[in-house]
């Protein structure tokens, strides 16, 4: 047992050597590690929100919404086909997933469902040739036609439209000019935002809880708000309101002229003449045309910003705009003009976004935390290191540097998976030296056993060392299974307890094994022991 | 230099004859832990119960209570409570979950930043919205489950199914007694509070392991020793090292507890009553006495345990006082 052949010492000390030296860099002031060569470790630790400071949001695609705004395409869509087809109708409804269509003719039955079954589209785009699934099934009973939106239909669209989002959010965050945002996707609906070192995390949950839907519409002049509000609006037109307060109503038509996909930059500024924040926009070429022409026809008439279901400003159209750029003035703060422009630079969401949950924390407590974690750490350290040599002697100085090489390697190890320390983290590396010092304390103690049972001291070492060790890979993988476990179920710092505490009980079964062997091999050789010290 | 020796080298304490008190003892102690559960129930945090939780400093002397009390239940938001939480200028302020989804949370939170306005300092801020707690919770269920039975399933190759069984009878006990602890001291149950429920388990895990080990080696050797005396000498002779480790595993706590500061005083707190109050005791005076009546030694009589013996190396019985 105490024998090392060359081999395997060259390979005990690589892996203890190179564990240490991933973690070299955490200690040095960042300034210097930039001039570390590439080909050496030069990555470090990465502090959780916990410790650093900032903001952990999970958004939500709003799919209830999704499906509602689905049901009323399809609604429109269904009309649109019938009409065409000049097949009567006596109504049409629809809920939240399907639309009922009642003919006039019970006879046109089987041509109206081939046009609205022409509606339907494959799930997941066809191009694997996989799938049949279809987004949408048709049925006739009698002269009524039922069109459901299919379950395969629904999740795919709210996948693709995470895909969406997760750019967009990208695209806003990154305005933001924050350091190193992580956003990724969270099971089937859901993604994940941590933007670290973040003031003020009501302006992220601003600018991504807004749709950002921008569209350029007529208002509606046959008749006045006051008057459409008391009655109906015209069938071909809707009541929307203005972000001010109170908000004004305004009657606005529903055809869209041009909207904020055809947009391809927009700058916050101000206005030349009344100094007001602005913001300016530009539109592509195909918007440019359509802006002008809409323009060009409704000169004198007043048309409307509207941005997600607000009107913005409705100003009136003095001349052609000819040039495809334009300004929206809406009585914006500087603050505001700027995050409409990133907004609109960034592109619209495809669907709502909800903030499901959000853990943000400020930089001073992430500070506290550190100076706390760090003390607890230290003072946790020193008592066990003194128990330890107390206990047993020169042995105790031999666990405390076992002890000492494996909370290096955690932190190599941490630091070359990039992995995140956080708080309950910094716990887990105190537990850990319990648990590292446990397994020298099973060895020790083997070994006075085997002494007392009459062996010889090195014989009684190597018998100790020979049975402990089983001893101290069942009792550790037992307490990995548990961190395990804790890294599957946990998220932000309970996981990070997990990581400093799974990767704790692997260092620990290593040094266990090899480094506190290997310093005791030495001093056997050196010192031919005639008793042992412990 | 004379090493500190916490337990002596001959010790011979008859753990196993205190089974008669310890077994109905803990049964009892576990009908209780049970009994207080159900009586005030867990303090569950916002995690598990949704709402927000808003860690607030003021900026200019001591907080005011009285005063904050008033100006939230102003909000009309239902359930608000204060608390101070660490230094006197620090309140920890929950409020629980608001009628409406999602959006109604971070409502809630606007609302209070709102009234709070800049004469505070906002440290922590969390808004769990009623989708995400459901899920937390069952997923905090699921993994402890999750974790117990992989133990077992563990154990159960590694030793015999009595073994594992009797791993888990234990073990069980300790979550049971650590959350009767956590509703007696109404703990905030949270995502923290499963991390360190789990790690209680792989600690006390740990601690049985170690001696069912020795309780195995010993059964090998010993073959015509009676069980209490096999499961005594186990215990016995991994004493030093149960009181040693015991003692740094203290030590790394009480670090924790009294200078990690209140961000993890509560998981420190519940870790120390189920690894330093609970574990050991555990290992010592339940799973090891409990074999006996899971018929450990009976197997071993009818033959069970037979299994050639891998080369013993010709070793002394390790029986104290041998050499």
């Amino acid at each position: 047992m105490l024998h090392f052949s060359r081999p395997k010492l060259i390979l005990v000390l690589a892996i203890a050597l190179i564990g240490m030296a991933f973690a070299v860099p955490n200690l040095l002031p960042a300034s210097w590690r930039g001039a570390i060569p590439s080909w050496l470790p030069s990555s470090t630790v990465v502090l959780g929100l916990d410790l650093q400071g900032g903001s952990h949001l999970l958004l939500e695609v709003d799919a209830p919404a999704m499906r509602r705004e689905r049901a009323t395409i399809l609604r429109d869509d269904v009309r649109r086909v019938l009409r065409e087809a000049r097949i009567g109708t006596t109504g049409i409804t629809s809920n939240d997933n399907s639309v009922q269509v009642r003919l006039r003719d019970p006879a046109d039955a089987e041509q109206a469902l081939e046009r609205i079954r022409g509606l339907a589209v494959q799930v997941g785009g066809g191009f694997t040739g996989v799938s049949t699934a279809m987004d949408m099934a048709a049925e006739a009973n009698g002269g009524t036609i039922t069109a459901t939106l299919t379950e395969d239909g629904l999740r795919e669209r709210v996948r693709a439209a995470v895909d969406q989002s997760i750019e967009i959010v990208r695209r806003r965050i990154d305005q933001l000019g924050t350091t190193e945002p992580n956003i990724a996707r969270q099971g089937a609906n859901r993604i994940l935002v941590q933007v670290p070192g973040l003031d003020d995390p009501a302006r992220l949950k601003a600018l991504l809880g807004q749709t950002a839907k921008l569209t350029f519409r007529l208002v509606d002049t046959s008749m006045s708000a006051q008057q459409a509000l008391q009655t109906r609006p015209p069938a071909d037109a809707s009541i929307l309101y203005s972000n001010e307060e109170p908000p004004v109503p305004y009657v606005i038509k529903n055809e869209v002229l041009v909207s904020g996909e055809d947009l391809i930059d927009a700058q916050p500024g101000f206005d030349q003449r009344t100094r007001e924040p602005i913001v300016s926009f530009r539109f592509n070429a195909n918007g440019a045309t359509r802006f002008a022409a809409a323009t060009q026809a409704n000169v004198g008439r007043p048309f409307a910003i509207i941005l997600d279901n607000q009107v913005i400003s409705a100003p009136r159209i003095n001349e052609p705009i000819l040039g495809g750029s334009g300004q929206i003035s809406g009585q914006f703060t500087v603050e505001e003009a700027n995050d409409l422009s990133i907004l609109l630079r960034a592109g619209a969401l495809p669907a709502p976004l909800q903030v499901v949950e959000e853990r943000t924390v400020g930089p001073g407590l992430g500070q506290d935390s550190i100076s706390k974690g760090l003390t607890a750490a230290y003072i946790g350290s020193i008592l066990v290191v003194i128990f330890m040599i107390v206990t047993y002697g020169l042995f105790g100085v031999f666990a405390n540097i076992a002890v000492a090489i494996n909370v290096a390697m955690i932190f190599g190890v941490l630091s070359a998976l990039g992995a995140t320390l956080t708080l309950p983290g910094i716990a887990g590396v105190v537990l850990t030296v319990g648990i590292a010092v446990d397994s020298n304390v099973l060895i020790y103690e083997r070994i006075r056993e085997e002494v007392r049972a009459g062996r010889s001291p090195i014989s009684a070492i190597e018998a100790g060392f020979d049975r402990a060790l089983a001893t101290i890979l069942d009792s550790n993988i037992t307490t990995f299974i548990a961190a395990a476990v804790l890294f599957f179920i946990g998220t932000g710092p309970v996981r990070g307890f997990a990581i400093t505490f799974g990767i704790g009980i692997i260092t620990t079964v290593f040094t266990a094994f090899t480094v506190t062997r290997l310093i005791v091999a030495w001093w056997v050789r050196w010192k031919r022991p005639k008793h042992v010290p412990i | 230099m004379r090493l500190l020796r916490l337990v002596p080298d001959e010790t011979k304490f008859d753990f196993i004859r205190f089974r008669r008190v310890t077994l109905p003892v803990s049964a009892v102690m576990s009908i209780l832990a049970v009994v207080l559960y159900l009586g005030l129930g867990l303090n569950f945090g916002i995690d598990f119960r949704g709402g927000s939780l808003m860690e607030i400093q003021t900026k200019d002397g001591p907080a005011d209570l009285e005063q904050l009390r008033t100006t939230l239940d102003g909000l009309g938001l239902g359930e608000v409570s204060l608390q101070q939480f660490g230094a006197d200028t620090d309140v920890l302020i929950r409020i629980g979950q608001q009628e409406g989804g999602e959006q109604a949370q971070q409502e809630a939170a606007n609302k209070v930043r709102a009234a709070l306005g800049d004469s505070v300092d906002y440290r922590r801020v969390e808004v769990v919205g009623p989708s995400v707690s459901g899920e937390l919770l069952s997923y905090g269920t699921l993994g402890v489950i999750l974790a117990t039975f992989g133990i077992l399933i563990y154990l159960w190759f590694r030793f015999e199914w009595q073994f594992a069984l009797g791993a888990m009878i234990a073990n069980t006990h300790d979550i049971v007694l650590t959350i009767g602890f956590m509703s007696l001291m109404q703990i905030d149950f949270d995502l923290t509070s499963i991390a360190a429920l789990l790690t209680i388990l792989g600690y006390s895990l740990n601690d049985t392991v170690v001696i069912y080990d020795r309780i195995r080696e010993i059964l090998r050797r010993y073959k015509k020793m009676p069980m209490e005396e096999i499961l005594n000498l186990s215990i016995n002779s991994t004493l030093s090292r149960s009181v040693i480790t015991h003692v740094t595993v203290t030590l790394a706590l009480l670090a924790l507890l009294i200078f990690g500061g209140p961000a993890i005083h509560n998981f420190a707190m519940v870790m120390t009553f189920g690894v330093v109050l609970v574990g050991t005791y555990t290992s010592i005076f339940i799973a090891s006495p409990i074999l006996i009546y899971l018929g450990v030694g009976v197997a071993r009589r009818a033959g069970a345990f037979e299994a050639p013996v891998a080369e013993d190396k010709a070793s002394p019985p390790v029986v104290a006082g041998q050499g």
